[in-house]
């Protein structure tokens, strides 16, 4: 197989992501016929080739660091699943 | 005719004679959302009373007689990623059910200045992820032409909302043919503009390299008259391009002599093209010679691998970008967790479908350690040469004709459970994405079975104007464009 099992195992945990079984063998399954299929990019003879990251060539965009006052805190914090005296609350980080 | 029939132009022009008033178009379209529906699916959210109250607004611009924008007064639907301030924008995602935007994107601040009136936001597939509006975490759009049908994506509901007349015209975006493919299931007008046209602020991102917003609409006309509405640079989005916006629509005056049309010869080697689809495309080429276009052959050599660079680039960035819904500043948070990583972990994969969560893995996986050269390396590469085959053909030709797809639009669940067939699909359209160049959908035909056909027009940056050219002289021609569905 493309990619096993434990690798996509692995890589759900990378991205933070809670698989069960059944899920993690039906991407390791679909993922590795993409990537079958995706090596045909092999094919192709890219000694020497730059990539591209980006296919308008804009160089990098600078402002002025100031600060603006685009938005009120309330505003930021209304779409907070859990928020007390203007902070975001998060589960305990420290066992 | 009843009013929500009308193009954008049409009720632009009977709004500024004062035949009509915003709030009596916007009631006819809201009358056709309660008509048609609940056959359709188009939209997440409807929001009459908002709805209303901009028509409103703009009737009191247009007492005033001020100078009118074409789409004051004009009822429009937008894909449910283009943040709208106060008003729900989920992306089709359980992780953004409840998530109101404190800001509107920039086309949303500009539709909003010129007195546009949003009737709602239209489904789609989760965070643009997928070509039939079937990934959407809340419904599934039917295929106005046929309810069996899926019709298309990601912009499903946003093409479905045009062609069954629930609004007047629509922005969708377009990551690799979302807005092109699902205009042409459905057999509407569609235009994704050159990366850096269109502000992407305000756009939930998928790929951010690849991402454009643009419009859906009726006609070329329209088409010209949204680009118009919403172009522009745009401080806030760093990759926005700093150039004046030309008149789209002066672009429409021009004929088609001289033109210079590009078909790529490996275009003909894509497999499971639908004889409805060649036989629609082929009439039309023929169609556009005889207007005085010039028509041959170019060649895209690398064209062929743009499906296998595409599904590596397009995930390898969305899994970066949507590293950020974590439950901890906006969205879903699951709240059966045992501390924070757990939270992160739960949450993710409660709140992202299939789908999404498919892509997150494929994405991670090209962009780790010991995987990075041969996969997300090797596709950058890739698309150094796509866009090169690119250049050197437009120095030949004008615009490049092709399909937008290899087959009308296919019946629901045939493929959801099969992704690389799904993705060979999007063939025709992911290489604009890849060389961000413009890429425009427009009807050019029916199969036997009544579905609508596309024909794609592309051009090279910055050259949208070619291609609205090229596709107002066709429509003129035809009467694709006057069909509708019956519903």
């Amino acid at each position: 197989m493309k990619i096993t099992v434990e690798e996509v195992a692995h890589v759900a945990n990378l991205a933070r992501l809670n698989l069960n079984k059944e899920l993690t063998d039906t991407f390791a399954a679909q993922i590795g016929t993409i990537l079958d299929y995706v090596d045909t990019l092999n094919q192709v003879d890219t000694k020497g080739v730059p990539p591209t990251s980006h296919a308008i060539f804009l160089k990098n965009a600078f402002r002025m660091d100031i600060r603006k006052d685009d938005f009120q805190k309330e505003e930021l914090l209304s779409n907070a699943p859990d928020e007390e005296d203007g902070f975001f609350i998060v589960p305990k980080v420290i066992e | 005719m009843k009013l929500y029939e009308l193009a954008i132009h049409e009720a632009h022009g009977l709004i500024k004679k004062k035949e009509i008033s915003s709030k009596e178009l916007t009631e006819s379209v809201l009358e056709r959302i309660d008509e048609v529906e609940p056959k359709i699916d188009a939209y997440i959210t409807v929001d009459r009373k908002k709805a209303l109250e901009q028509a409103n607004q703009a009737d009191t611009l247009i007492a005033k007689g001020d100078t009118l924008s074409p789409v004051t007064g004009i009822p429009l639907s937008i894909k449910d990623l283009i943040c709208t301030k106060g008003m729900k924008t989920t992306c089709a995602s359980r992780m953004l059910e409840n998530f109101i935007p404190p800001y509107d994107a920039f086309v949303i601040k500009k539709l909003k200045a010129a007195g546009a009136v949003i009737v709602g936001k239209a489904n789609m597939d989760e965070f643009a992820m997928g070509s039939s509006t079937e990934n959407s975490g809340f419904k599934i759009t039917h295929n106005p032409w046929n309810p069996d049908c899926i019709p298309g994506g990601s912009s499903g509901g946003s093409a479905a909302s045009v062609a069954s007349d629930m609004c007047l015209g629509s922005l969708g975006s377009d990551t690799g043919g979302s807005i092109r493919q699902p205009a042409s299931h459905c057999g509407v007008v569609g235009m994704k503009p050159t990366y850096g046209r269109i502000s992407r602020f305000g756009l939930v991102a998928f790929a951010s390299s690849l991402d454009q917003i643009g419009p859906i609409t009726k006609n070329v006309k329209d088409c010209a008259l949204l680009m118009n509405a919403v172009s522009g640079y745009d401080s806030n989005d760093s990759t926005s391009v700093p150039r004046d916006v030309p008149d789209y629509t002066l672009s429409l005056e021009h004929d088609l002599k001289g033109v210079k049309i590009g078909i790529p010869v490996e275009y003909h080697r894509v497999e499971g093209i639908d004889p409805a689809v060649s036989k629609a495309v082929n009439s039309a080429t023929k169609l556009l010679e005889g207007m005085g276009a010039e028509v041959f052959e170019v060649s895209l050599p690398h064209t062929q691998y743009a499906v296998a660079a595409y599904y590596v680039i397009a995930p390898a960035e969305a899994s970066s970008n949507l590293a950020r819904y974590d439950g901890v500043r906006y969205g879903f948070r699951d709240k059966e967790q045992k501390g924070l990583m757990d939270m992160y972990k739960s949450t993710r994969s409660k709140g992202f479908g299939f789908e999404v969560q498919r892509r997150i893995i494929l994405g991670t996986y090209s962009l780790s350690s010991g995987y990075y050269d041969a996969y997300y390396g090797k596709a950058s590469q890739v698309r150094t040469l796509i866009i090169e085959d690119f250049k050197n053909v437009f120095e030949k030709c004008d615009v490049i004709i092709s399909p937008v797809t290899p087959t009308p639009a296919f019946k629901i669940g045939e493929k959801i459970d099969d992704p690389l067939t799904m993705y060979l699909s999007d063939a025709f359209t992911l290489s604009a994405n890849l060389a961000g160049i413009p890429g425009m959908s427009l009807p050019c035909g029916f199969s036997e079975d009544g579905l609508p056909v596309g024909l794609q027009i592309m051009g090279t940056h910055f050259n949208e104007e070619m291609l609205l050219r090229v596709a107002y002289n066709f429509e003129q021609a035809t009467n694709f464009h006057e069909k509708k569905p019956v519903l």
